[in-house]
């Protein structure tokens, strides 16, 4: 027989569980409710090419999906393998006496506001790249820049606390093993931590594909696929915030939606994956 | 605990003393039909308007406290759905309503503005004169370099406005003839977007309304003609469009009042400073 206030508590999060997952259920519903008008037939067709001209009743979205994936992709094949490297270094590759101050930092970089990278990155960055290079600044390289800047803390964060979890377990073993803390990290923690970096790897994709201010602010936002590093383009986050002053009746408005269900489908498809990569690994 | 209280004391002092000696000398003429009034006006929309909405609000809050006015940008489509679905009380235009919008939401428009939208550079650009049709080619994608327009040897870095920009939108129509805008042109979201972007880009060609040009940026005579206020009074420079106040329904009330007071001879003067030409 359970205490009643453990009973009540388990009620309270029940419902607790139950709200956030009716919510997100019902934002996919609202999605597909409002992108219904462009699900079918014609418009479909002109939702699913390359041409963003809305007064010609032309609404491809396929150049903002290529840069959404292009500019988390590129993000995170930058973030990825520096989050990795900095955790290694907290956790034995580097002297301890650095570690304690380079969490601090990392920590504090959480709580920089995403407008602040923006904004300087405005008046700093994009000036570097246009006259270091060619182009207007403005670029998918700016954005993939900061977006990296920005994602990196997340994935830190994600990956040290999973080494910290393992190594607490181990970390008598080894020294008793006699391994020298870079072997122990190298040999021990990274291969058992496999779950800790697949999780690190999606939350970190997640925040990249779905910010929307550094790629507004930075990537220049021309509606077509970017043809190199310098050029500008659109993500489907950006092109939701510019594009939702239209009017509420064309199937501009509806277009929109579909770039929602787009976006909610691309996380919906890396959990899976992460979950079946969690399924084969154990 | 008694040293906090006066200290608090004299942080309230201080403003409420200034607040006071502003309504001195403020309440008179045309704030008095504030008076008595209390409440709130959400604006938003046209990112042309905000310098005259702004300046407006600052005066009506400081002589009537009563009185909360918030200003918001968006773009003139944002202020159309917004004052539509009744989230604000005045949704700016930049643009005439569509006889949809009209219908729809049940709107009224009231002009207050005549405004030019000009095709603006960098100060440093050499170029000083552009013709109608080497904006069109510009825009269109068929003149890349400003070698070929008098400037110097580097490529054009064209900045545009989003789709539902009522700046945009008459630019489009009237000097670009309804022509294409290359695709690979930078979008931005606002009138200061646009400026700040062409402020740090020597090579950087877009446009803004005329009331947003300032010594960061510079306008280029279009065929001989500057685009300055009195050129478009005169009907010289022809890229112009009227700025729209809009409410749901006939304007009542404090929305009422805060109108009149925009199409007054004080709101006039505000349209004017903010470099419009009032109607």
């Amino acid at each position: 027989m359970t205490p009643p206030t453990n009973r009540l508590a388990e009620r309270l999060l029940f419902c607790a569980t139950a709200v956030s997952a009716v919510t997100v259920l019902a934002i996919f519903g609202f999605l597909l409710w409002f992108s219904l008008p462009v699900f079918h037939g014609e418009a479909l067709a002109s939702l699913l090419s390359w041409q963003w001209r809305p007064l010609r009743g032309e609404f491809g979205i396929l150049p903002m999906l290529a840069g959404s994936l292009c500019l988390s992709v590129s993000a995170m094949l930058l973030a990825y393998p520096l989050a990795l490297g900095i955790c290694c270094f907290v956790h034995g590759a580097g002297p301890v006496r650095a570690a304690r101050p380079l969490v601090i930092a990392v920590r504090f970089m959480t709580s920089v506001p995403t407008v602040v990278y923006g904004l300087v990155s405005v008046f700093l960055l994009v000036p570097l790249i246009r006259n270091a290079f060619s182009g207007s600044g403005f670029s998918w390289l700016a954005a993939g820049l900061v977006l990296a800047v920005l994602i990196i803390p997340t994935i830190v964060l994600v990956i040290d606390g999973q080494f910290r979890q393992v190594q607490s377990g181990l970390g008598l073993t080894g020294v008793a093993l006699g391994l020298a803390p870079i072997q122990q990290l190298l040999r021990l923690t990274v291969p058992l931590s496999a779950r800790g970096l697949g999780v690190a790897a999606a939350l970190g994709f997640g925040r990249a594909i779905g910010d929307t201010l550094i790629p507004l602010m930075l990537a220049g936002n021309a509606a077509r696929p970017p043809h190199s590093l310098l050029d500008p383009m659109r993500t489907l986050t950006s092109h939701i915030a510019l594009v939702v002053a239209t009017d509420s009746q064309s199937l501009v408005y509806g277009s929109l939606f579909a770039c929602g269900v787009v976006l909610f489908l691309i996380s919906l498809l890396v959990n899976l994956a992460l979950r079946g990569l969690r399924a084969g690994h154990d | 605990m008694k040293q906090m209280m006066k200290r608090v004391a004299v942080c309230w002092a201080v403003p409420l003393a200034c607040c006071f000696m502003l309504m001195g000398t403020a309440l008179a003429g045309e704030l008095d039909a504030f008076a008595g009034l209390k409440g709130k006006i959400d604006i938003a929309g046209g990112t042309a308007h905000i310098p005259v909405m702004n300046d407006a609000a600052k005066r009506i809050m400081q002589a009537n406290p009563g009185i909360r006015i918030t200003v918001a940008a968006g773009g003139s489509g944002v202020g159309v759905q917004k004052v539509g679905e009744g989230l604000v009380d005045i949704g700016n235009t930049g643009r005439p309503l569509s006889d949809e919008e009209i219908a729809k939401y049940g709107l009224k428009s009231y002009a207050f503005a005549i405004d030019g939208v000009a095709a603006v550079v960098h100060p440093k650009n050499p170029v000083g004169n552009l013709t109608a049709t080497q904006v069109q080619e510009i825009f269109a994608g068929k003149i890349t370099n400003w070698k070929a327009v008098g400037g110097r040897d580097a490529a054009i870095h064209l900045f545009t406005r989003d789709e539902a920009s009522g700046t945009r939108e008459v630019f489009w129509e009237k000097l670009l003839k309804k022509g294409t805008i290359v695709d690979s042109a930078n979008v931005v979201a606002s009138n200061g977007a646009m400026k700040s972007a062409l402020a740090g880009d020597p090579d950087a060609l877009g446009y803004v309304s005329i009331g947003h040009i300032d010594e960061t940026i510079k306008a280029p005579t279009l065929d001989g003609v500057a685009p300055t206020q009195d050129n478009a009074r005169s009907g010289k420079y022809p890229i112009v469009r009227k700025l729209y106040m809009n409410t749901k329904g006939e304007a009542q009330g404090l929305t009422g009042a805060f109108i009149k007071y925009i199409l007054g001879p004080e709101g006039k003067q505000m349209t004017a400073a903010a470099g419009y030409l009032p109607l």
